[in-house]
């Protein structure tokens, strides 16, 4: 296949994935903004962070961090070139690119949830509409990805969209768990104040996982225990050892359809072995922040790899 | 639907009963639904000079154009007879120009003109075809009267939404289809991949690799090129994923250069090679040329056919017909009028009013005068622009053109019509698919088909016998 086009596949699967972390950011961040108004501007800011949007947001809006204002931002705002419309918009025109590659299912549903979500976010989204307009964007995004798995054959061309996949989502919360951190450190953690179980709660549910946390661990929410399942728990869709293999999964198909071990899958393997095969504990010891960091830049620099490896761009 | 006494005409007969015993509601809704599914499934086309509609559907229309079985026989050996004497203009324009040296085509005709490529002369393009896939676009003007209102030798589009609309009343009313027998078009992603591949270049060992060049997302068109790469199985290219890799135009894969073989370019020959032809182009591959001229790649159309589609040459088309083929042409010309001679000039100044006067160089229905529609002010600024430029220009009498009925909320209701059929040639042979694309002037009274004048489509049957 195309250089091309394997990187349009890889790209569309990567909007598709950040435009449903950043719905699901959002909806973590306005309900903790409901509940505790007296925090609400820096619980906004981090979300902004977290999405990488920090930076655009104050060139446009200083420091006006209101839930109306970031809420719009994240979504539509024509300032932000990553809001969830233009995120994807740029899903869409990949999608158009690598046409030929995807299945009539699966161009329609990329196609729908464009209709759909600009259709949706034409104007600002009024804050008691704003649940039924996230449900919507995880919706298209379901639909989206079921087609994909149930229509699309399983060549190539599903491996790079595959990959795009979940080098986004562990980006995402590896980008999560950079910005909470602090939150998780012992020092902090012991202190055990109910504020801290909120924002525990808050990290979970921008993963998706609150629940699914508390039927492996219980009632309590420990930072270690939060850190362990983010990052080690091999089982959670969105932890960062389930990415982990997945890219490798996808790599080593690659390697067997194309007979050719590149660099790219070298390094996903290492990422894998180096960094996550080690009790929590252990990362704690050597210092979470710097293990996030180390993960993000690895991350980072396997992206880049795979883009080389596999010609995406001359 | 009907003839001169009111009566249905033959091949509408089934329909028409059909049609009668249906609720119009029904219909209305289908239309509808119609619509829907050319949005999701994304057969939009861009308009230039839009920025607010980026993407736009072609309207389309629940009633089929119907052609009976003979005169579809008729019209498929005129055709058929057309694009013979096309090729073989073609070639000898870029040969021995016979046809100059025998003044049956005045010379400067060809050597001032734009359209002609002087690089391609002595130059043979694999299988000797120039039009792989040509469009010829017909009106009807009474009951055995067609006319060639101009031949598209170039990228001619159109053929997506021929299948899409067949696609769709498939969809809509497949009880039709089991009551009228229509000749199938599905056909024919597979057809031109046959056609292309039997024309093959030289290089080329083993199974040809095929590929569509597209200029992009971008394009208006673009929606067409992905279908027609999807359909046959090959691979959508832009300018950026070709190089000329050790003689051959290779595209950048997953694993590195692959040789194309045949180049189904959707792209104009001046953006083909920005090294041979405009050196500003983004669109082409550096070095094609070389490439093609040592038989290492065949492109589709070959580079210079749009000196045959030209429109300035077109009133030769029954000398070219007759000099090639020694028939009289079995499907006649438009009466037209050159502006470049001083008395066609003269009658077309003073008829401006019921003329359509064209561009010799322009397509898609941009920059012509629809005399009898248009205003006063606007016949005397087109006056200006012909009398300033006459050799740019033809005039052709507005032709009193068969109307077919499309579905509107007041019930069924005329309008005018084309027919582009297209046509296959290959060594082996040519194919012309059954039919082709019918476009419709929406507004009631227009002559103006084109999509990009707010023209729409409707499918096309031809009858079995």
């Amino acid at each position: 296949m195309l250089g091309k086009t394997a990187g349009s596949l890889y790209w569309m699967a990567r909007y598709l994935e950040r435009s449903e972390n950043n719905a699901r950011l959002i909806d973590a961040g306005f309900r903790i903004a409901l509940t505790r108004s007296s925090t609400a501007r820096s619980e906004w800011r981090s979300v902004l962070v977290t999405a990488g949007q920090d930076f655009a947001f104050r060139q446009a809006h200083g420091e006006d961090y209101t839930s109306q204002r970031v809420v719009d931002f994240l979504l539509r705002d024509p300032a932000n070139p990553s809001s969830i419309l233009s995120v994807v918009k740029r899903a869409r025109d990949n999608a158009r690119t690598a046409r030929t590659y995807l299945t009539r299912e699966v161009w329609e549903a990329v196609n729908t949830s464009w209709m759909t979500l600009g259709a949706l976010l034409k104007r600002q989204v009024r804050e008691d509409d704003l649940p039924d307009v996230l449900a919507a964007i995880r919706q298209q995004s379901a639909q989206v990805g079921g087609t994909f798995s149930g229509t699309m054959l399983r060549n190539d061309g599903y491996n790079f969209a595959r990959l795009g996949t979940f080098l986004e989502r562990a980006d995402n919360t590896a980008r999560i768990l950079d910005v909470k951190y602090y939150l998780l450190l012992p020092s902090v953690a012991h202190i055990g104040s109910s504020i801290d179980n909120v924002q525990w709660e808050t990290i979970l549910r921008s993963v998706s996982a609150h629940r699914a946390y508390h039927w492996l661990y219980g009632a309590e929410i420990s930072a270690l225990k939060i850190a362990e399942f983010l990052i080690l728990y091999r089982q959670m869709p969105r932890s960062l050892a389930f990415c982990c293999d997945q890219m490798n999964d996808n790599l080593g198909l690659l390697r067997r359809t194309y007979d050719e071990e590149t660099e790219a899958v070298r390094m996903g393997a290492s990422m894998c072995r180096d960094r996550l095969s080690r009790p929590i504990a252990s990362i704690f010891d050597g210092g979470l922040h710097e293990f996030i960091t180390d993960f993000l830049r690895a991350n980072a620099a396997l992206a880049q790899q795979i883009e080389r490896d596999y010609r995406f761009v001359e | 639907m009907t003839g001169q006494g009111g009566d249905v005409r033959s091949p509408y007969h089934d329909y028409s009963d059909w049609f009668g015993r249906e609720d119009a509601a029904r219909i209305q809704r289908k239309a509808q639904q119609a619509e829907a599914f050319f949005r999701t499934t994304g057969i939009t086309f861009n308009v230039y000079g839009e920025d607010e509609a980026d993407e736009r559907l072609i309207p389309f229309d629940v009633v089929p154009r119907i052609i009976s079985a003979s005169e579809w026989r008729r019209l498929s050996r005129g055709i058929e007879q057309r694009v013979r004497a096309l090729n073989a203009f073609l070639h000898d324009i870029y040969h021995r120009q016979e046809i100059l040296r025998a003044g049956r085509v005045p010379a400067e005709l060809i050597s001032r003109n734009e359209a002609f490529l002087p690089m391609m002369m002595g130059m043979d393009p694999p299988g000797g075809v120039y039009t792989h896939i040509s469009g010829i676009d017909i009106v009807r003007t009474g009951a055995d009267e067609f006319y060639v209102l101009e031949d598209n030798a170039r990228t001619p589009s159109g053929v997506s939404y021929m299948l899409e609309n067949r696609e769709t009343m498939l969809q809509m009313f497949p009880e039709l289809f089991a009551r009228i027998s229509v000749r199938e078009v599905g056909d024919y992603p597979l057809n031109l991949l046959k056609s292309l591949s039997a024309c093959a270049p030289p290089a080329c060992n083993g199974t040809p690799t095929v590929a569509v060049l597209t200029p992009g997302i971008h394009n208006s068109a673009y929606f067409e090129h992905s279908f027609l790469a999807d359909q046959m199985g090959a691979e959508l290219v832009e300018g950026h994923d070709l190089r000329v890799v050790e003689g051959r135009v290779a595209m950048r894969t997953t694993q590195g250069y692959t040789a194309i073989d045949v180049l189904y370019r959707r792209v104009d020959d001046d953006f083909l090679d920005p090294l041979n032809f405009r050196a500003d182009s983004m669109l082409g591959v550096p070095g094609i040329w070389d490439v093609y001229r040592a038989g290492g790649i065949t492109i589709a159309n070959a580079p210079g056919t749009g000196i045959a589609d030209d429109k300035a040459l077109y009133s030769y088309m029954p000398d070219i017909i007759e000099f090639y083929t020694g028939e009289k042409a079995l499907l006649p010309n438009v009466p037209t009028w050159r502006c470049s001679e001083p008395e066609h000039l003269r009658e077309v100044l003073d008829r401006l009013p019921e003329l359509v006067v064209k561009e010799v160089h322009g397509s898609g229905g941009y920059g012509m005068l629809v005399g009898p529609a248009a205003s006063k002010k606007e016949i005397a600024a087109f006056r200006a622009k012909l009398e300033a430029n006459p050799r740019n220009y033809i005039a052709q009498p507005t032709l009193s053109l068969s109307t077919v009925p499309i579905f509107t909320k007041a019930g069924l209701a005329p309008r005018h019509v084309d027919l582009r059929p297209f046509v296959l040639m290959s060594p082996q042979g040519i194919r012309i698919t059954p039919g082709g694309l019918t476009r419709v002037a929406m507004r009631k009274g227009s002559l103006v088909v084109n999509s990009s004048q707010g023209g729409g489509t409707k499918d096309t049957w031809v009858l079995e016998d």
